[in-house]
């Protein structure tokens, strides 16, 4: 039985510097950790190849510059890959290389087939707007008209993040960081995109407020069923939230596997250090 | 037909800061029919729970394979199959309980049960009456019901993982330990549990500290010694 993946990605390239003969060939490249000692092009992203499947929490983790959140950039159209495909199983997309499409139709998949949550809201959100007003952006984009039924919609969405709706026409600037972070999470919710990427959600946030994220995250990924990428570099919020976990090294996927087995049984040496260090 | 084949299994640990491997154990065989109770006995370190984990794929396999006859698949290698098949595997027929309850935090223990149903594309409605039966069978306290199990004692924990597992109704059940650290009166409960399963025809997997406990349940028992199977009397009177 063959399970048909939402979202293929296969060998993404991300290279930041023109390259030179040392490193171009990927086989023979002979960097220092991901960059290149003779031309000092840094390779954020080498041949990463991973796929999504419905209804999944797919977890990324590794170090501070290993490539997750660059990853997460290319898939979002925020940066432009160097080389790579990325196939998304949508009658209107069918085999298409997304990253290959005009910048028309990168934003209209942004718009109605992706939500994304920065780990930091001033990328996701403008501040000076309501959260209300945050919401009705997003939804303008994904083709709605109908003020009042936005307005509706963007109530739902604002309570099932717990905000309060008195302040829904209050500037998310006024917020604190966990409350923010609740307002992106609408945000990106609201044009009911089949995909989610969720870059660092809970980092910088304490303890109780971290908890109440992950609590949203996984109660809307158990009612709606949505398929998101979630990177960290929390072992204990990828153990909570993610089924399969990828972890990726120097801008190279080094394993992945199922979550409890890739804390419990790591192969890697990169990643055997990275879970003893757990605890 | 037998329900899981184990042939020629193998783990081995590569320890990496150490520089070397560590054969954790190595030419398993044997096989278990529907409905049969296997124990597994042998010192502490002699592999038993890498067995287990190994079936359920915590450990990555490395050497032979685990056939299981799977309601969804027909015969399938747990040793190579996806992760995504382990996963729906996980979710519809094969259970984990361990001594230890590892769960969702600020989870009370109706939530971790109807989640489990829900896992398994029961409609809310259901999964609210089923849980309740399932609490109410393992005889946790109606006050338990709403609050976190952080604080629950050993025995509370293992019954609400058991209730866990068996609500799904699996097909094949790994125990690893379940009655570690219980006083005589939680096993007891365990045990009557363990034989109403039996009963319903689940096929199992279990690891005991206690031998007689295990002897007295179990229909065959692999031996980690001699790397075969012997019946649970034999035991008792070599260990007498």
């Amino acid at each position: 039985m063959c399970e048909e993946a939402l979202l293929r990605v296969r060998n993404l390239d991300k290279r930041f510097g023109p390259g030179c003969p040392e490193c171009k060939e990927r086989t023979n490249r002979n960097l220092e950790k991901n960059y290149c000692s003779v031309c000092g092009t840094v390779y954020a992203c080498q041949d990463v190849s991973f796929d999504l499947f419905p209804g999944e929490i797919l977890g990324i983790v590794g170090e501070s510059g290993s490539g997750k959140s660059t990853m997460m950039q290319c898939l979002y159209f925020d940066a432009d890959v160097s080389s790579g495909e990325a196939t998304l199983n949508d009658p209107e997309l069918q085999d298409e290389n997304m990253f290959q499409l005009s910048s028309q139709k990168k934003r209209y998949i942004r718009n109605h087939k992706y939500g994304m949550v920065y780990q930091n809201p001033v990328n996701g959100l403008k501040m000076n707007f309501s959260s209300m007003g945050n919401i009705a952006e997003k939804l303008i984009s994904a083709g709605k008209r109908n003020v009042s039924e936005m307005e509706t919609t963007g109530n739902q969405l604002l309570e099932s993040v717990h905000i309060p709706l008195f302040r829904s026409k209050e500037e998310p600037r006024n917020f604190s960081g966990g409350m923010q972070q609740r307002v992106q999470i609408a945000k990106a919710l609201s044009n009911n995109p089949p995909i989610l990427f969720l870059d660092e959600v809970t980092t910088g946030l304490d303890l109780s407020v971290q908890a109440n994220v992950l609590d949203l995250i996984k109660k809307i990924q158990r009612e709606s069923g949505i398929s998101m990428v979630v990177v960290s570099h929390d072992l204990a919020v990828i153990r909570m939230l993610a089924d399969r976990t990828v972890v990726m090294l120097n801008g190279s996927i080094i394993e992945q596997g199922l979550t409890d087995q890739i804390l419990e049984d790591p192969q890697h040496a990169y990643t055997q250090r990275l879970v003893y260090s757990l605890l | 037909m037998a329900m899981l084949e184990v042939t020629n299994f193998g783990k081995r640990f590569t320890i990496h800061h150490l520089g070397k491997t560590m054969q954790a154990i190595e030419q398993i065989n044997f096989s278990l029919d529907a409905g049969e109770f296997i124990g597994i006995a042998g010192k502490s370190g002699s592999g038993k729970s890498t067995i287990l984990k190994s079936i359920y794929r915590t450990y990555l396999p490395d050497k032979g394979s685990i056939v299981y006859d799977s309601k969804r698949y027909g015969l399938i290698d747990l040793a190579h199959a996806t992760e995504r098949e382990v996963l729906y595997l996980r979710k519809h027929e094969i259970g984990y309980v361990s001594q230890f309850l590892n769960v969702m935090p600020r989870t009370t223990s109706r939530q971790l049960i109807e989640k489990a149903l829900l896992e398994m594309g029961e409609t809310t409605a259901i999964a609210k009456i089923e849980a309740e039966k399932a609490l109410n069978h393992f005889e946790l306290d109606r006050e338990l019901w709403d609050t976190y199990p952080n604080t629950f004692s050993g025995g509370e924990k293992l019954r609400l993982n058991i209730a866990m597992a068996t609500v799904k109704q699996p097909r094949l059940l790994l125990l690893d330990e379940p009655t570690a650290s219980l006083d005589q009166q939680s096993k007891v409960k365990v045990r009557e549990i363990i034989e109403k399963l039996k009963t319903n025809g689940t096929t199992l997997i279990g690891i005991f500290h206690d031998i007689e406990f295990m002897n007295g349940l179990c229909d065959k028992v692999f031996d980690m010694r001699t790397r075969a199977i012997r019946s649970p009397k034999e035991g008792v009177i070599r260990e007498g």
